[in-house]
């Protein structure tokens, strides 16, 4: 149409012919094909077999309940954490395997397996899925679960949109494994360098596919955020005022406020590029008067918040976890709100740090890197309070404060490189290696510390039976030498020079250091290992395992600790009302334990649609066609879009009622349960904790 | 603050731990707090887009086309009393509502709506006559701006021209019903947040592009 298309196309199939083109005998993506297939099957089987696509559909796909809903979010960032970690395993040993001119080839790869193409894409996949479709949704899922617990609400204020939002992110989960066998993926970095992703450097359909993944997410991202603040700002139990919140959900309120106002640009980043890249505009090319500095800049005004906006909800679950297992209320609470949104605030300042050498002068890079410093005072104020926390507390070294303490003592490094990298003339000497590279991946190894944190921490909240501890500790231990072995290596190399997204490495004086990063994701490898057989043997103790009270650590401090494990679908048989910061923990230490209201009332809860399903259906073909070029279908789909949002417009049958005799029965039940739950382990020693302290 | 917090167990009145009768906020509130959020992410696609054409003003590239050839605010000043007027009807909508009068929301809607497609008819044909001169968006960096910048917007209004259409239909079917109501306010805020933003269009890229 308006722009030069390199290979076939037609009105019909768009560009698909040109899968007839590409060449399938690539056995790494074979195996890929064979594993995500297989998988698949596996579990299309199994849910055959037991018949359970009913219980699938009724309690899963179609649920609005914000706990299920984030524990959805969570599974699906687990698999795309699987994901993102196999590219990571191909990183490592292809650069270790690339070493030097004799190095050997296979599989058309003059060094190491991967051809130079191949790497490319599978280092782009690699940052895309670990960001954005790994870390995010497991923290949007905590988010979820979590939060509206903690301020004793009964759902999030917008079910529905919130089903939405899950679904649009599965969406985009899809296409990125779609892209793995039908096409390719982008090769220009997750980043998107321009102008390598303009269309006449990369005709294929790769960046199309990267584009359409992250404009579909970020539109779960952005639905998600609206309905986390108004949550957060309407739906707050009597008492619940806003210096009361847990940290977690203030945190959950910073974040999404980035996330409101940061997705948003990089929309724009992103329709500009499809722009160029469909309609031969003339946005970041080389011509035409084309700028891509203004690519670079308006990708980081929200790729430097979204740094903030993963790493605020890890530091939330360092503030639920340290003081639960120091066994003491939170060093200084206000000062912690105080220092969640000035990260927050600060995060929209410093996204030029990102690129110091870009040439914009001294007054403008000295004003980004005193920004940049400043994030260290609130960040500070944070690993100060969680150590005062800890001094005379009575530190408890269980898995989720083990993964806690790992996280604080990797944001004392990442925050020291950090401080580093925060001067210009640094930079200009290390500005695309792997130090960078290095320093990003201890802080987000921060974020992965304090997510296997947050799953042991709140596993028994939601499915009512602790992890297995020794196993716990093991997955912990390898995770955490792992980290060590791969990336101090990588700080030396980038000391010595070494740049980032090689596919070939020069120097032979490297490769021991690169040998000790594989050994360290070899450490990975078994970690992961050792968190399947943690969950599996936990799940097959369940029985031993269970939780007795609803506070399963018995020293817990917020709110979710005062409903059931797991919680009901009303999450509150009646709200709770707040009189306190730490409000479970007060009632703890006056002896207010009692899950018994005085009576039952109504609860009206939202009903189950499938209106999101459908709405991801029409999303998804739009995606495919899209990235394809196949214009009647993305037509098709969306007016399929439209009319679903018309159709639900019109819906009225959406809620319904609990009566209060039903309430009164599942609650009973519950209690009854516990009781002999409780009579049961008098007989065995407390596996899980000393028993309830005062202090 | 937490220090009082924590010494409130000298405090021996009895509390009140559960309120089972605890209500749910009132529903139209709770939407269009929403919808206020999702406005603010709104804003910030527009200001991103204005921050882009703060670089792409002159950005000519090798096309000999200027701002001046392209941008005339006479021209412009049709679609903006247009799209004013829509607003101004959306209004007596409003009017309308508190006073109960249905056959009136319907009629000052679908003048609103009439007025809308208006804007985006005249919209059209101003820049069928810019692909006329040859001042398509592939001409030059200021050229893909403009049209960007215009469009985004324009296709605002077209969404928010489907959403008053599927409004019509609803409220003369259902009535005022709370949900109605809510979707109501919430395409109020819509229709007018769109308005501000051609002022923003109007003014820097009509008035001052053409200077």
């Amino acid at each position: 149409m308006f722009v030069d298309l390199q290979g076939p196309w037609n009105w019909f199939w768009g560009r698909l012919p040109l899968l007839l083109q590409l060449h399938y005998n690539n056995p790494v993506i074979g195996f890929a094909f064979v594993l995500a297939v297989g998988g698949g099957l596996v579990v299309v089987a199994a849910l055959t077999y037991f018949k359970l696509w009913g219980w699938l559909w009724r309690e899963w796909l179609t649920t609005v309940d914000h706990k299920k809903i984030g524990v959805m979010y969570i599974i699906v960032g687990l698999v795309m954490l699987f994901r993102g970690f196999f590219d990571a395993l191909m990183i490592r040993t292809q650069q270790a395997a690339a070493v030097g001119p004799d190095s050997p080839g296979i599989l058309g790869a003059t060094h190491g397996y991967l051809t130079p193409y191949h790497m490319d894409q599978v280092f782009t996949a690699h940052g895309t899925i670990m960001i954005l479709l790994a870390v995010t949704p497991m923290l949007v899922g905590f988010m979820n679960l979590i939060m509206p617990i903690q301020i004793g609400a009964r759902d999030m204020a917008y079910p529905f949109l919130n089903a939405v939002g899950l679904w649009m992110t599965i969406v985009a989960v899809g296409l990125v494994m779609a892209s793995l066998f039908i096409g390719d993926f982008s090769h220009a970095g997750w980043v998107g360098l321009t102008p390598l992703t303009q269309l006449a450097h990369s005709p294929s359909v790769g960046v199309d596919y990267w584009i359409w993944v992250i404009q579909i997410s970020s539109i779960g991202t952005t639905v998600g955020a609206v309905n986390l603040i108004a949550t957060i700002l309407k739906m707050r139990a009597p008492g619940m005022t806003l210096m009361r919140m847990p940290i977690f959900t203030w945190t959950t309120l910073g974040t999404n406020i980035i996330g409101l106002t940061s997705f948003p640009v990089l929309t724009i980043a992103l329709l500009l590029l499809t722009l160029d890249r469909y309609v031969g505009t003339h946005f970041f090319t080389a011509d035409g008067g084309g700028n891509f500095m203004m690519y670079t800049n308006l990708f980081w005004i929200w790729g430097h918040p979204e740094v903030y906006f993963v790493v605020l909800p890890a530091f939330g679950f360092l503030s639920e976890i340290v003081p639960t297992f120091s066994e003491k209320p939170l060093f200084n609470h206000n000062a912690m709100i105080v220092a969640t949104m000035a990260i927050a605030g600060v995060s929209w300042a410093v996204w030029l740090h990102h690129f110091f050498i870009m040439g914009q002068g001294p007054v403008v890079n000295t004003f980004f890197s005193i920004a940049t410093m400043l994030v260290g005072i609130p960040t500070g104020v944070k690993v100060f309070n969680w150590a005062f926390t800890m001094i005379k507390g009575r530190v408890r070294l269980e898995t989720p404060m083990l993964w806690a303490l790992g996280s604080i003592l990797l944001l004392i490094g990442g925050g020291a490189t950090g401080m580093m990298l925060a001067i210009p003339a640094i930079n200009y000497v290390s500005h695309n290696s792997v130090f960078v590279v290095a320093h990003f991946h201890n802080m987000f190894l921060i974020i992965a510390f304090a997510l296997f944190g947050a799953v042991s921490f709140w596993w028994p909240k939601v499915f009512g039976f602790h992890l297995d501890e020794k196993l716990g500790k093991i997955f912990f231990w390898l995770f955490w030498s792992g980290s060590v072995f791969v990336f101090v290596p990588m700080y030396a190399l980038g000391f010595l020079g070494m740049t980032r997204r090689l596919d070939y490495i020069a120097h032979p004086g490297w490769w021991p250091l690169l040998l000790l990063e594989v050994f360290g994701i070899g450490l990975y490898v078994a970690s992961i290992f050792a968190f399947l057989l943690q969950i599996v043997v936990s799940i097959r103790d369940r029985k031993k395992n269970a939780v007795v009270t609803s506070d399963a650590w018995q020293t817990s401090r917020n709110l979710e600790w005062a409903t059931h494990c797991p919680p009901p679908f009303y999450n509150f048989a009646a709200t709770p009302v707040v009189h306190s910061i730490d409000e479970w923990a007060w009632r703890r230490e006056h002896g207010l334990t009692s899950l018994k209201p005085d009576h039952y009332a109504d609860i009206h809860m939202p009903k189950n649609t499938m209106v999101p399903i459908v709405l991801a259906f029409f999303t998804g073909v739009f995606g495919f066609a899209a990235v394809w070029r196949v214009w009647w279908l993305a037509g098709f789909a969306l007016l399929g879009v439209i009319g679903t949002l018309i159709f639900r417009m019109f819906q009225k049958d959406i809620d319904y009622i609990v009566p209060a005799s039903e309430v009164e029965r599942i609650e009973t039940a519950y209690l009854e349960k516990m009781d002999d739950r409780a009579h049961a382990s008098i007989h065995q020693t407390g596996e899980h904790g000393s028993p309830a302290t005062q202090h | 603050m937490s220090r009082h917090d924590n010494n409130r167990y000298r405090d021996r009145s009895p509390v009140t731990l559960w309120a089972p009768d605890a209500g749910h906020p009132d529903a139209i509130g709770l939407r269009s707090i929403g919808f206020w959020l999702y406005m603010m992410s709104d804003a910030m696609i527009f200001a991103a887009l204005f921050a882009a054409h703060g670089v792409y003003t002159h950005a000519y590239g090798t096309s000999d086309i200027t701002a001046s050839q392209v941008i005339d605010p006479v021209e412009g000043l049709l679609p903006t009393l247009f799209l004013f007027t829509s607003v101004l009807m959306y209004g007596l909508a409003s009017v309308a509502l508190k006073n109960d009068d249905r056959a009136g929301v319907v009629r000052w809607m679908g003048a609103s709506l009439g007025l809308g497609v208006l804007f985006l008819l005249v919209e059209v044909w101003e820049f069928a006559g810019l692909v006329g001169e040859g001042a398509v968006p592939q001409a030059s960096a200021f050229l893909s701006d403009f049209w960007t910048i215009v469009w985004v917007h324009g296709g605002h209004v077209f969404v928010g021209l489907i959403w008053m259409a599927a409004m019509l239909i609803q409220i003369s079917r259902e009535g005022f019903t709370e949900t109605v109501v809510g979707r109501f306010i919430n395409l109020r805020i819509f229709w007018f947040f769109q308005a501000v933003i051609w002022v923003c269009v109007y003014t820097y890229v009509y008035l001052m592009g053409a200077s």
